[in-house]
């Protein structure tokens, strides 16, 4: 009996080509694959390396998290799916070109902006973004030579997401702890002469508005030799809400009452032994970074008190009042959140959000371009979203297909694109040329007693894909 | 000693799986084993269970239990597993991860829910 899909493209195996090979791209090949039987994928990547912010995001403390590399492998392994790494689309080869050699193009190019603040200061050395942060210790090429000055006693981050939450704990942890995870070597050695012990959160809105998880709050909180700090009167109100609020945000909420108004005996030991410490501040927003007179180093941030308006928490509005306060720093990493670049001008873009915009996957108003993961939902998601995301996608795509909507019949696939790329002096990268990578970068780390050292340099890595053995 | 591909010394009960389309699968469950395992050896088809392999790190082992059978699980979860949970799609008040809940002999005959994904939520056209 055959199946209805294959007989959809009359004869001719659809082609698909995927923008980026982060957890947007490969669960979206991963279910094409399995939902056609002769359905072929082709990942471009604009690095040499597959994966996105599963190798250059998520911390390096969590090894766990990036277990699903595992399952990406496979996918990578299917006779129907070749990666096509160190191809930039949008510069080495346009959507719209790639429209024209596919049956259908799915946007998976995720989030790499980071908002700035736009507030005098912004630019002083030592104010940092998260991202390029996040980048450094995680051996991101571009981020790997980043000066990053921990010679000060406090650091602000701006933002109460997870990512916040990240960088605090990478500035906080116990440097024989980092020193068996798979942190860049660079990073590493900067971090082991910190002088850093004071790292304060700062958000603009209340306790019931935080972004981040539980899970990494109650990381923050059993962080060896570091004491967590939440003011008892930020927290004392929350109490009688609880019961109103849904259960992810229930006990999330719950936690941080207990943290600041009535800490269990096991917290209070702990924190009273602690060295280090981190503290939640709320209702503040960033209004300046502070110079230091006749130098070019920063004295603090000053902020702006909020109050909230509004009945309904989750929307809750942070409202600026007259009063001011200043906290004294050495170091800022603002942390407010990552947005989309528009890739090609060709793809409709929403600015204001940072996203490609479309409905259920549908890039809006062009036939035959999908779009999932952040660049398509914002950077809201953690990678469980994600991957329920491109599963919808991908669904939406087979849909498509069957139904006759995205068909370009003369789909050519990479056989139509890499004539092209020879022409422009672009050569991709495959998927067992990154797997060489993959081996030296695990032999390098087992000398140092870690899980990989990372390639940090363009150059070297394509050096070791390309090299004959 | 195997007998039709059957281990005759290891404990064995039967779990099905009730899967999001209403389909029931039964899977043959090794006591000690946990949840995650036994998708796996049955090779029960969930797209993306599974995703950090056990570690506490993801819940995509997402699983749904009856009131009953919730209430006689040897072991109540974690501030830890509860946490993960609090992120999972179709969150019940019977809801454990997977790879949390080891297979005991008691738990012959139980029938356990896939929860609805975001693409089944999500109709396309
Ligand atoms: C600092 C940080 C920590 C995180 N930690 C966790 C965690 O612990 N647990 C968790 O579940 N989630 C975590 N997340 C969230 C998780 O990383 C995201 O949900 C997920 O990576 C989003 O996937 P994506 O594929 O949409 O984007 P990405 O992972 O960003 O992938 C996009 C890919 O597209 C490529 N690309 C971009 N432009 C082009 C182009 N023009 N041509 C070709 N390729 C291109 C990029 O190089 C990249 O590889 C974290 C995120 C961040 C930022
Ligand atoms: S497999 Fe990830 S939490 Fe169970």
């Amino acid at each position: 009996q055959q199946c209805p899909l294959s007989t959809a493209s009359n004869g001719s195996p659809p082609q698909v080509a995927v923008i980026g090979s982060g957890p947007a791209g490969f669960y979206t090949a991963q279910a094409l694959l399995k939902g056609h039987p002769s359905l072929q994928v082709d990942l471009y990547e604009k690095l040499p390396i597959p994966f996105g912010l599963v190798r250059f995001g998520v911390a390096p403390d969590h090894p766990e998290v990036k277990n699903c590399i595992n399952s990406f492998t496979q996918t990578a392994h299917n006779e129907r799916f070749h990666f096509m790494g160190h191809v930039e689309v949008g510069k080495d080869v346009s959507v719209a070109e790639l429209q024209q050699a596919y049956t259908a193009v799915v946007l998976c190019n995720g989030s790499s902006n980071d908002r700035r603040l736009g507030i005098p200061g912004e630019d002083l050395p030592n104010v940092l973004s998260a991202r390029s942060f996040v980048g450094w210790y995680n051996g991101l090429p571009e981020d790997k030579d980043l000066v990053v000055d921990l010679d000060c006693d406090t650091a602000v981050v701006l933002g109460h997401g997870n990512v916040a939450l990240d960088v605090t704990r990478m500035l906080l942890t116990p440097i024989d702890l980092l020193a068996k995870t798979d942190i860049s070597q660079h990073a590493l050695e900067v971090l082991s002469t910190s002088n850093i012990r004071k790292v304060v959160v700062v958000g603009r809105r209340g306790p019931l508005q935080v972004s981040f998880t539980i899970k990494e709050l109650r990381e923050m909180i059993n962080l060896p030799r570091c004491r967590t700090v939440v003011r008892k009167e930020d927290v004392e109100d929350i109490k009688d809400k609880l019961d109103s609020l849904p259960r992810p945000r229930r006990r999330l909420s719950h936690l941080l009452y207990t943290a600041g108004a009535e800490p269990p005996q096991n917290y209070r030991d702990a924190w009273a032994e602690a060295t280090h410490e981190w503290e939640l501040r709320f209702l503040r927003s960033p209004v300046e970074v502070i110079q230091r007179s006749n130098s070019a180093q920063m004295e603090g941030v000053r902020f702006t008190v909020n109050r909230l308006e509004g009945t309904d928490f989750a929307k809750q509005k942070a409202v600026p009042t007259d009063e001011e306060e200043e906290i004294p720093c050495g170091l800022v990493l603002r942390s407010i959140g990552y947005e989309g670049v528009p890739i090609d001008d060709s793809v409709p873009f929403d600015a204001a959000r940072g996203v490609v915009p479309n409905q259920n996957g549908r890039v809006t108003g062009r036939p035959g371009l999908y779009c999932s993961g952040w660049i398509g939902q914002g950077p809201i998601f953690v990678i469980l979203g994600t991957m329920n995301d491109s599963f919808a996608t991908a669904k939406v795509v087979l849909h498509d297909i069957v139904e006759g909507r995205a068909i370009n019949k003369n789909a050519g696939g990479r056989e139509q694109i890499l004539p092209m790329l020879q022409q422009r002096g672009v050569k991709p990268v495959r998927f067992h040329q990154w797997e060489k990578v993959d081996k030296v970068e695990t032999v390098l780390g087992a000398e140092r007693g870690k899980p990989r050292e990372k390639i940090t340099s363009l150059q070297e890595m394509l050096q070791i894909a390309w090299s004959p053995v | 000693v195997e007998l039709e591909g059957i281990c005759v010394f290891c404990k064995q009960v039967s779990i099905t799986f009730v899967m999001n389309d209403g389909e029931k699968v039964e899977a043959k469950a090794k006591v000690g084993d946990n949840l995650l395992d036994v998708v796996i050896e049955n090779d029960i088809d969930i797209d993306g269970f599974g995703a950090c392999e056990g570690t506490l790190a993801c819940s995509t082992c997402h699983l749904i239990f009856k009131p009953k059978e919730y209430n006689q699980l040897p072991e109540p979860p974690t501030d830890e597993e509860l946490d993960m949970l609090d992120l999972a799609f179709d969150l019940q008040d019977t809801s454990r991860l997977g790879c949390q809940i080891i297979v005991t002999k008691g738990m012959e005959g139980w029938e356990v829910k896939v929860p609805a994904g975001v693409a089944d939520a999500r109709e396309p056209s």
